[in-house]
C-alpha cells in the first residue's frame, strides 16, 4: 500500500493524498472521529474529496503533517446508524441509456441502483451537492458530451463513480436517472446539507 | 421615522453586503465569502464603533448611493473615493453623522477598486450560515444592492470607537504576491515555476470576487490530464488549461481540478482585491 503524502497547502492548511477513495473516506471518518474524541488540534475546515482531505485554519501545519503522517488508520466499518433514505421516481431522461452503457433493461437498471447502498464521499461544485460512492466499478459512465444548461433541482444523476442530487437547478453534465422531492439543501436546517460527507444513503423507488 | 434602514439610491457596479465570511461549512461545498479587503471593512467598523464582523457593504468600481431612514453613523473606507452627504462634500476614512433621509453618496474609487461603507450598527439582513456576506458563487446571502431595496439596520452602537486617524496603505502600482510553492508544483515543468518567479503577469479585467485572473506567459505542464478534484484554499493559485493563474479569492469554490502551484500569503490578498485591471502582477515564493 502506497504510504499517504502529506503536502503543505499555504501558511496554514495540510492537503492528505490517498492511495484510493475507500481510503480517503477512512481518513476522514478517522479525522472526524478524532475531532469528536477532541484528539484533533484545531482545523477550521475539514474538506473530504475524490483522493485528498483538506485541513484548513492550522495553527501548527508542519507540526500536524508529522502527526497525518504516522496515524493507523482502521477499515471504514459499516455504520451503525440509520442510512438516509431518498425516495427517487425513476424516470429521468438519460435513464435508457445509462441501462443500454451497463447492458441491462430500464427495470433491472433501476433495481441495480435502488439495491445499492450509498456512502457520501465529499460534496462540491454547489452548497448540498454529495458525490455519492457505492455502485460497483462497471457500472461507471461518462457524463454527457454535452452538458444542459439547466438540470432541474432534485435530479438524480450519475457521472463516473458517482451519483449525485442536484440541490437546485442549474447547469450540469451528469446523466439524469431520475428525481426526488427530497429537500437537499435548506440554510434553516443545521446541517444545512441533507447529504454530508460520511452519511449513509439509500435510493428508494418511489411509483407514481 | 424611527425605522432603522438605509435604502438603496444608486447601486453601482456591484455592490454587495459583506461581513468577515461564512467559514466552517466548506465540506458541503459553502464557500468563505466575506469582504475581500477584510482590513477595510474591520477599520470603518472600529470607527462607527461596531465589532469588527458587522455586516457592512462593498462597493466595485463607481461606489454606490443610499438614503438612511434614520439618523446613523456612518464611514467609507478601503478604496479612496468622494464622499457626499446631501451633495456636501463629507470626510472619507472617518466617522460621519448621516441624518435621516439624507442622501449618502459614495463616490467612484479613486484608487483601487473596492470601497467598504460601516453604518452604525451594522447592516442587519438576516445571516444564512452564521453570515450577512453575499457570495456570488453559490448565491447565498443577500442578493447584490439594487435601486429600491431597503437594507435594515442594527441598534447604533452606544459607544464610538477609539480610532481617529487609522493608518490606510494605498493600493501599489505592482501587486507583489508572496507565494508558498505548492500543493501541485510538480505538475508544473521547472520552466513554468522559473516563469512564475521571474515574469511579470497583469490583472485581468475579467477578475471578480471568486477569483483575481491574470494575463502573462502561460505556465507548462509536467503532467498532463486531469487532478481529482480537491479542496481548494484562499489564496490558492490555480492553472487552468490556459496556463494563466488564477488567484481565488473570497467567493472561490469548495473544491477544485485544475492543480494548485502555490499559494497567496493571506496578507498580501486585500491588495490583490483592490488591483484595477491592467496592475503589473509578481509573484515571489518565499518560504
Amino acid at each position: 500500500m502506497r504510504a499517504r503524502r502529506v503536502f503543505r497547502v499555504g501558511e496554514r492548511a495540510l492537503l492528505v493524498e490517498l492511495a484510493s477513495g475507500t481510503e480517503t473516506e477512512a481518513f476522514h471518518a478517522e479525522l472526524l472521529r478524532r475531532r469528536a474524541h477532541g484528539a484533533l488540534p484545531a482545523v477550521r475546515e475539514i474538506v473530504p474529496a475524490a483522493r485528498t482531505v483538506l485541513l484548513d485554519g492550522v495553527d501548527a501545519p508542519d507540526l500536524l503533517a508529522g502527526q497525518l503522517r504516522e496515524w493507523t488508520i482502521p477499515p471504514l466499518l459499516a455504520r451503525v446508524e440509520r442510512a438516509i433514505d431518498v425516495p427517487v421516481r425513476y424516470d429521468g431522461p438519460d435513464l435508457a441509456e445509462v441501462a443500454a452503457l451497463w447492458g441491462v433493461s430500464v427495470e433491472t437498471a433501476v433495481r441495480i441502483h435502488s439495491a445499492a447502498e450509498f456512502r457520501v464521499a465529499f460534496c462540491g461544485f454547489a452548497p448540498g451537492f454529495g458525490y455519492l460512492t457505492g455502485l460497483a466499478e462497471q457500472y461507471q459512465v461518462p457524463r454527457r458530451t454535452t452538458p444542459r444548461t439547466a438540470v432541474p433541482a432534485g435530479s438524480v444523476a450519475l457521472a463516473g463513480p458517482y451519483t449525485g442530487v442536484y440541490p437546485r437547478s442549474s447547469p450540469g453534465g451528469w446523466q439524469l436517472i431520475g428525481s426526488t422531492d427530497a429537500v437537499l439543501w435548506d440554510t434553516s436546517r443545521e446541517p444545512a446539507a441533507l447529504l454530508t460527507p460520511g452519511a449513509r444513503v439509500r435510493f428508494v423507488v418511489e411509483s407514481r | 421615522m424611527t425605522d432603522r434602514a438605509v435604502a438603496v439610491v444608486r447601486a453601482g457596479a456591484l455592490t454587495t453586503v459583506q461581513d468577515l465570511g461564512r467559514t466552517g461549512h466548506a465540506h458541503l461545498g459553502v464557500p468563505r465569502s466575506g469582504a475581500l479587503d477584510p482590513g477595510a471593512a474591520r477599520l470603518v467598523n472600529r470607527l462607527v464603533g461596531n465589532p469588527e464582523g458587522a455586516a457592512v457593504l462593498e462597493t466595485t468600481v463607481d461606489g454606490c448611493a443610499v438614503r438612511p431612514r434614520c439618523a446613523v453613523t456612518v464611514a467609507v473606507g478601503g478604496a479612496p473615493c468622494s464622499v457626499t452627504v446631501d451633495g456636501r462634500p463629507a470626510a472619507w476614512g472617518t466617522a460621519v453623522r448621516v441624518g435621516p433621509g439624507a442622501l449618502l453618496e459614495v463616490g467612484a474609487a479613486v484608487r483601487g477598486l473596492r470601497s467598504y461603507v460601516g453604518f452604525g450598527g451594522g447592516v442587519a439582513v438576516d445571516p444564512v450560515l452564521g453570515s450577512r456576506s453575499t457570495d456570488l458563487l453559490s448565491g447565498l446571502g443577500p442578493a447584490p444592492l439594487a435601486v429600491g431595496v431597503v437594507l435594515p439596520l442594527g441598534e447604533e452602537p452606544s459607544a464610538r470607537g477609539a480610532v481617529d486617524s487609522p493608518p490606510w496603505p494605498g493600493p501599489p502600482d505592482e501587486l507583489v504576491l508572496r507565494v508558498r510553492l505548492g500543493p501541485r508544483d510538480d505538475w508544473f515543468t521547472g520552466a513554468a515555476l522559473q516563469t512564475l518567479a521571474t515574469r511579470a503577469y497583469r490583472v485581468s479585467s475579467s477578475s471578480n470576487r471568486i477569483g483575481l485572473r491574470t494575463e502573462g506567459p502561460p505556465l507548462e505542464r509536467a503532467v498532463p490530464g486531469e487532478l481529482p478534484s480537491e479542496g481548494m484554499v484562499l489564496g490558492a493559485v490555480q492553472v487552468p488549461p490556459d496556463g494563466r493563474p488564477v488567484v481565488f479569492l473570497a467567493d472561490h469554490p469548495a473544491t477544485g481540478g485544475y492543480p494548485v502551484i502555490a499559494v497567496v500569503r493571506e496578507g498580501d490578498l486585500a491588495a490583490a482585491a483592490q488591483a484595477v485591471p491592467g496592475t503589473a502582477v509578481r509573484f515571489v515564493p518565499v518560504r
